[in-house]
């Protein structure tokens, strides 16, 4: 493979692995702090059972999420240091400020949050989680700011180049900018809502019956179903202002070659790059019109119009799909959820069980998401600014090569891990079984220090 | 401006590359010195560390982000050269940083699986920083020559994250582990002041720029006491550790204060030789810079933010001050 291919493949494998953990931690981190505001307000223990379970799966999952992250901030320059020399005037504040306002806010509070306990006042540690929630969101809407920009660049001008800021406003507030962090953050919160529903879930399966236990279930499942169909609103919004800025995106997205008039709604395809037409097309008659232009019969490109300009179509096609099938999916599990658990019924088993099968389906939902956003935003960097291929490194596809399979085995074991590791916690908490944690907090192995 | 904001940026690149040195040191150096201990002494080890690296860490995102942000075009030529080193490095932090967690929460059988990924990966990510430095100030020569150059100063640097972390340790920890620490720093300083030799010796060899810096007089004057200064901290600290060997008593934290000193000095000097090259003698701290526009927009966001940033790190250090106890959720 060409040195750019295997760049991209590189760059894409460390992404996506690295958003699987911030998609956690960014809603779990509202979720602690719900919990720890609960606890505070009623003084009830079940909700600080809740936090004490989910802080440990909070710990793991933020430690992959910044081990990956440091990787990312190297792979910028690594692999396509074209990027920075043309648009670093403005990628540059804008990651400088996610350092700055986030990633030291929220790894210092960690600390405090995770071990503070016992040391630090009530207030100060209710404080410290609040700081990690407000870390982790502030990270996501800086790289959401740069990554909406790259999708719909505004407020700067080129010269001799290279990118120039004009409005700081309108490079913050372009105009995808508020639809992807509305629907990222919901994403972030569906992904964690499921977490925790499907981990309780496996803990009530394994015969946990205590009252925290069921008090993260139903907030699992009750966060899931309220926020499930907002998401599909801002979807759709999301994709309305996709149509207006980047049509060639949307056209693959619908797998729709030429520009139609009331065009279908293709439930399956098979798109076929080579003859330029869909092999075989199952869909709903002008529905696609609808759902796209709000009208029956309003006109909508095809890839056609984008010839040479559009990026590759059956990734993009594909990877929407399963982003809306999951969606779908989880609208049902969580509306059905809440109804068999409403006014304190206990979960059945059938809905634990597939609550224990879509633990990670957010990750699925998100994933497909934004392979449809990046990919569909090939074959440029910066949409209309710069070519993916122009910002590629010098560093040889041999160099590559190496260091994508090193990276590719270990994410792939660090996964692995990663999964085991949280059902492994999931039934040590649910047989009672007393965290190692504690046990040594009653039985030091040392004498106390003489002096603090 | 146009002078001024590039030099700023080197300071304040400086700055945090240096505080990431002397905290991911000392941190990293607790994970290189794992191997030594005993399963207790391991808990209590990482539990020393256990608040503090991942914001210790996030000293080098700003590093290289400024790197990144306010010189671009030095960012994609250093770290294209670096290439491999830095995959390296960045497996190592991956590795030890997963395992922080996995090792008290994965069953318990696998716990010698992750304290091994741990050491490893410490290991491995200070020997990377060691050889990167190495082969940045050769000037990215490819010989065999500056192939074992690279790998000398990777060894020292592990020797010199060794003594941070085994000072460190002298102050956190008691007992036996305590004894164990001083012999560990006791080994690491004489490998550190080597590392500090070559270095100091290699990089006047390879730019007569850099000779020219260092030995015209009149400066040679003053800049002859930062070597003097350093081989006193290093006696100083060697004298220290050798007290401490006999008898544990009150200055058990001024072993890691000669060390940091030492690390100081030596990255002064460092820096010194450098500027006001981001690449030795081809790209300067202007040939790299950002647009000034860009520049002072990141500069607002510092001013305001870094004193509060140091405020709650101060405030974080605080409140795991003292000697170690098991870390606990509760």
């Amino acid at each position: 493979m060409e040195a750019l291919a295997l760049a991209r493949v590189q760059f894409a494998a460390n992404i996506t692995f690295h958003i699987l953990f911030p998609a956690i931690t960014i809603g779990l981190a509202w979720i602690l702090v719900y919990f720890k505001a609960k606890e505070n307000r009623t003084g009830e223990s079940r909700w600080r059972d809740a936090y004490r379970f989910f802080v440990k799966v909070f710990a793991l999952t933020f430690a992959l999420g910044v081990v990956s992250g440091i990787t990312m901030s190297f792979q910028f320059g690594t692999n396509w240091p074209g990027f920075m020399e043309t648009v670093g005037n403005i990628a540059g504040p804008l990651l400088g400020y996610e350092v700055l306002t986030a990633f030291f806010l929220e790894a210092t509070f960690l600390g405090i949050m995770l071990f503070g306990r016992k040391r630090v006042s009530n207030r100060v540690h209710t404080f410290a989680t609040w700081m990690v929630a407000v870390g982790t969101s502030m990270s996501a809407f800086w790289i959401l700011v740069l990554n909406s920009w790259m999708q719909t660049p505004t407020g700067f001008e080129m010269r001799d180049g290279q990118a120039h800021v004009v409005s700081w406003m309108d490079v913050i507030f372009n105009p995808s900018m508020p639809y992807r962090l509305v629907h990222m953050m919901i994403a972030a919160g569906l992904t964690a809502a499921f977490v925790v529903a499907g981990l309780a879930a496996f803990r009530q399966l394994r015969g946990d019956k205590t009252e925290g236990n069921k008090t993260s279930l139903r907030v699992g499942v009750w966060l899931a179903a309220i926020l499930i169909p907002i998401q599909i609103v801002a979807g759709d919004l999301h994709g309305l202002n996709t149509v207006e800025h980047q049509p060639a995106k949307v056209a693959a997205m619908e797998g729709l070659w030429e520009d139609t008039k009331g065009a279908d709604l293709l439930i399956f395809a098979w798109p076929d790059e080579e003859k330029r037409e869909n092999r075989f097309e199952i869909g709903i008659p002008k529905a696609g019109s609808l759902i796209l232009t709000h009208d029956l019969d309003g006109l909508v490109l095809g890839l056609n119009s984008f010839e040479g300009e559009h990026p590759r179509v059956a990734p993009v096609f594909f990877a929407f799909r399963i982003m809306i099938g999951v969606g779908l999916l989880m609208l049902v599990v969580s509306w059905a959820g809440a109804w068999a658990m409403r006014k304190g019924r206990d979960a059945p088993a059938w809905l634990s069980r597939t609550l224990v099968a879509m633990t990670f389906s957010g990750w699925v939902a998100t994933v497909a998401g934004w392979y449809v956003s990046e990919i569909g935003r090939q074959p440029w960097l910066v949409q209309g600014v710069l070519r993916t291929a122009d910002a590629v490194g010098p560093v040889g596809a041999g160099a590559i090569a190496i260091s994508l399979s090193v990276y590719l085995l270990l994410y792939l074991g660090l996964l692995v891990a990663y999964v085991s590791v949280l059902f492994y916690l999931a039934s040590q908490a649910a047989t009672g079984h007393i965290p190692r944690e504690r046990e040594r907090l009653d039985n030091p192995l040392r004498p106390q220090p003489a002096r603090a | 401006m146009e002078f001024w904001l590039p030099v700023v940026f080197a300071g304040l690149m400086a700055l945090a590359m240096l505080i990431y040195v002397v905290l991911d040191g000392y941190d990293l150096g607790v994970g290189v010195l794992l191997n030594g201990a005993d399963d207790n002494e391991k808990d209590m080890m990482i539990a020393s560390i256990g608040p503090f690296w991942d914001a210790n860490e996030t000293w080098l995102v700003l590093g290289v982000g400024i790197l990144l942000i306010a010189f671009p075009m030095a960012h994609g030529v250093i770290l294209s050269s670096l290439y491999l080193e830095v995959a390296v490095m960045l497996v190592g932090l991956i590795l030890r940083g997963v395992a922080f967690d996995f090792r008290v929460k994965a069953r318990e059988p696998h716990k010698p699986l992750w304290n091994a990924a741990f050491f490893g990966g410490s290991l491995l990510a200070a020997l990377a920083q060691g050889f990167m430095l190495g082969h940045y100030i050769t000037g990215f020569e490819n010989s065999v020559g500056a192939f074992a150059f690279s790998l000398l100063i990777g060894v020292c640097v592990v020797a010199g994250y060794g003594l941070l972390g085994a000072t460190w340790l002298i102050m956190k920890s008691e007992h036996e582990l305590q004894r164990k620490a001083v012999r560990w720093a006791q080994g690491a300083l004489w490998l550190t002041a080597a590392g500090i030799a070559a270095v100091s010796i290699a990089t006047p060899l390879v730019s007569e720029r850099v000779f020219a810096r260092w030995f015209e007089f009149p400066q040679f004057l003053l800049l002859s006491q930062i070597p003097a200064i350093s081989i006193a901290l290093i006696l100083a600290c060697h004298f220290r550790l050798r007290r401490l060997a006999r008898e544990i008593d009150h200055t058990e934290w001024q072993p890691f204060a000669l060390a940091v000193s030492i690390f100081l000095l030596a990255f002064a000097g460092l820096a010194y030789s450098l500027f006001p090259y981001l690449v030795i003698d081809e790209i300067t701290i202007w040939d790299a810079a950002s647009a000034p526009e860009s520049l002072l927009v990141i500069l607002w966001g510092v001013v305001i933010t870094l004193p509060a940033i140091l405020g709650y790190t101060v405030f974080a250090y605080r409140v795991f001050w003292g000697k170690t106890r098991e870390l606990s959720y509760e």
